[in-house]
């Protein structure tokens, strides 16, 4: 059953836009226009997603006033994706590459010093 | 002159049940030089978030009650973007504190305050971040932020080829997909 549920997951998560649209979600519910407005595709190929990823159990539907919104549903992508750790993910990569900076810049740095001491005494003319 | 320190890792500590997150870093190079790289708008779209998405300053007036706005964009124009205002005069000694709302998620406002403490030549960088609630919190570290989340999903589609492809190699030719 869990297996089953899984795969599930995985299969609404293979597709790109699905994707995009989880991603969109995770900002805060959305219509089906709002969430339509960025992809080349039309309202009803969005509904099409939204349905395989409900019946996924990503995301719930819910009437507010006139409006119909989706809502993303952490916990079975949490299940899937725990592994992921975005946030983590990140500041890591953020780091690294400040990490690569600084250095470039402290090569460079000392370059210019070294620069200065190399230069020969100004001899009076 | 330039060593790169291998060993270094980012700290991330969540204690469940509170509103804070605190980020830890250790670099080598000198503190100037690392609150140069934070505030330092050339800088600091050399190094903030992952090398796939471009980042872009629109402001950042860093000064007691200045605003900030940095938009991370991807190569299909995707944007996300974060803006704040900081509190108190920016520096060296003090540190900077702004406060922090991602414009995907309007309404929900944290407040940062990084400092950089030096040490025999090594600078280790400490962001703390306070929300407004444990479920703020606890949604900005499972979502993380949207780049985070495509860039996780991409990993997700490698996961998938790799578990399809072990699937194949590992069933015998009488696919069982018929549940028996």
């Amino acid at each position: 059953m869990a297996s089953d549920q899984l795969s599930g997951v995985f299969g609404a998560l293979a597709d790109p836009t699905r994707r995009a649209i989880l991603a969109r979600l995770t900002a805060g519910d959305a219509t089906v226009g709002e969430l339509s407005a960025p992809f080349h595709v039309s309202q009803p190929a969005i509904s099409r997603h939204l349905r395989v990823l409900e019946e996924a159990g990503l995301i719930s539907r819910r009437r507010r006033a006139t409006a119909r919104y989706s809502h993303l549903e952490a916990e079975p992508l949490r299940a899937a994706t725990a592994w992921l750790a975005s946030y983590r993910e990140f500041w890591e990569e953020s780091h690294d590459r400040l990490d690569a900076l600084l250095a470039e810049l402290q090569a460079q740095q000392s370059q210019e010093t070294q620069g200065k001491e190399d230069q020969p005494e100004e001899r009076p003319k | 002159m330039a060593t790169t320190n291998k060993t270094a890792k980012t700290e991330i500590a969540a204690e469940p049940g509170t509103q804070r997150i605190v980020i830890t870093r250790e670099f080598s190079a000198p503190r100037e030089l690392v609150y140069r790289a934070y505030t330092d708008p050339e800088l600091l779209t050399q190094w903030m978030g992952p090398s796939r998405l471009t980042m872009t300053i629109e402001r950042n007036e860093l000064r007691d009650g200045g605003r900030w706005r940095f938009i991370h964009s991807d190569a299909d124009g995707v944007e996300a973007a974060f803006h704040g205002v900081f509190h108190g005069e920016p520096s060296l000694e003090g540190g900077v504190t702004r406060t922090f709302e991602f414009e995907g998620y309007p309404g929900h406002v944290s407040l940062e305050t990084l400092t950089l403490e030096e040490r025999d030549g090594k600078t280790v960088s400490r962001a703390i971040s306070v929300f407004q609630s444990v479920e703020d919190r606890d949604g900005m570290i499972a979502s993380g932020m949207e780049s985070g989340v495509n860039e996780g999903m991409e990993k997700l589609d490698e996961l998938l080829a790799r578990l399809q492809a072990e699937r194949q190699a590992t069933q015998p030719s009488s696919t069982s997909k018929g549940d028996r």
